[in-house]
């Protein structure tokens, strides 16, 4: 295997990987919200986050099914959620780290957010009909997300010396696993080409932008753009999504078919 | 966290156009702005508002429990019918009103 191809883990469709691939981001990451419940600093935010964790797992169930549909060999969502391992999971890096601190949860999410409201709003325009239906509705849930996360970005940095150091050090922590919101691999060239998916390199002024006016209000300091990480579309993961994956799966893989 | 609590803010909800903004809880927020979000968040989760208002609790200047007896007692309508308009005959004509 090249480093840079793919495993062939799947159906080789680009078509299908690509799907696959957004559905994993909005899963882990709406599962990381979910771990928040019953444990966020109050009642407010704990459903604050529970509510961003079920739009993220709602959109992962549209993605999931439409991916199911265009491998088409009967896998569902849920064979897709729950039927495969870390090393099949195609998500970013950024959306599997550890919730950590609160500053931590918000700085991942922050970052993710804003890209994504850029990414779906570029999505609508999909000649994939199927694809710019699911963006129409995660661009007005990700906007709220983006809003939530920059509220709290700028009052925590601009807080207590407490809580602006935290913050910073969680800025600075997350920062090397955005450079894989911007990566092109070969299925997002192909699916760009045939006109189905979206030049994700083209988003990152935007998104330069826009954190630069969070941080700027949250008298926070820009990290420098070094060294990033890379390879969550390839199947290469963090330590931190196994143990997720184990308990998330758990259940279903205990009880296949198990329903309530 | 801090041993103190964020300030407590009211929340009404305008349920349709039309409709007045109706008061349906509290929460806590650290300000204004986060109070706005919170409301969102905890209180319209099932499509409830077509616009929020929130309002720090303090800001509410509220009538005294003890103080009922001379500020809105006297308007009891076993007192003062008289302001009820139940002294007209409605005529035959008008139906119900």
């Amino acid at each position: 295997m090249q480093p840079n191809e793919r495993p062939a883990i799947e159906s080789t469709t680009d078509h299908f990987q690509y799907v696959l691939a957004l559905a994993d981001d909005a899963l882990v990451l709406g599962h990381r919200l979910s771990e928040w419940s019953s444990r966020a600093p109050t009642l407010e935010e704990d459903i604050a986050l529970s509510n961003i964790g079920l739009d993220l797992v709602g959109q992962a169930r549209s993605l999931y099914a439409y991916a199911g549909h265009i491998e088409g060999i009967g896998r569902d969502e849920d064979a897709l959620a729950f039927g495969r391992d870390a090393h099949q999971y195609l998500n970013m890096q950024l959306v599997e780290r550890l919730n950590g601190d609160f500053a931590a949860t918000m700085a991942r999410q922050l970052f993710y957010a804003t890209f994504a409201e850029l990414f779906w709003t570029a999505m609508k325009r999909s000649k994939d009909v199927e694809l710019s239906g699911i963006a129409a509705k995660a661009e007005k849930e990700c906007a709220y997300h983006v809003r939530h996360s920059a509220e709290w970005v700028i009052r925590l940095g601009d807080g207590t010396d407490e809580s602006h150091a935290r913050m910073q050090r969680e800025i600075d922590e997350a920062w090397m696993f955005t450079g894989e919101l911007f990566a092109m691999d070969q299925v997002d060239r192909a699916m760009c080409n045939v006109g189905i998916g979206v030049d994700r390199s083209a988003l990152k002024s935007d998104w330069d932008k826009a954190i630069d006016a969070v941080l700027t209000e949250a008298t926070l300091v820009r990290p420098r753009d070094g060294w990033m990480i890379s390879g969550g579309r390839r199947g290469t993961h963090t330590e931190h999504l196994g143990p997720m994956l184990a308990v998330m799966q758990s259940l279903p893989r205990t009880y296949p078919g198990a329903k309530w | 966290m801090t041993d103190k609590n964020w300030p407590l803010y009211e929340v009404f909800l305008r349920p349709r156009n039309g409709l007045s903004h109706k008061h349906v809880g509290s929460l806590h927020a650290v300000d204004d702005e986060m109070a706005l979000q919170n409301a969102r968040d905890v209180y319209t989760r099932r499509g409830e508002a077509l616009s929020i208002w929130v309002v720090a609790s303090k800001a509410i200047i509220a009538s005294e429990p003890s103080q009922r007896e001379a500020m809105l007692e006297p308007s009891d309508p076993e007192r003062k019918p008289y302001r009820h308009p139940t002294f007209y005959d409605i005529p035959d004509e008008v139906g119900h009103m």
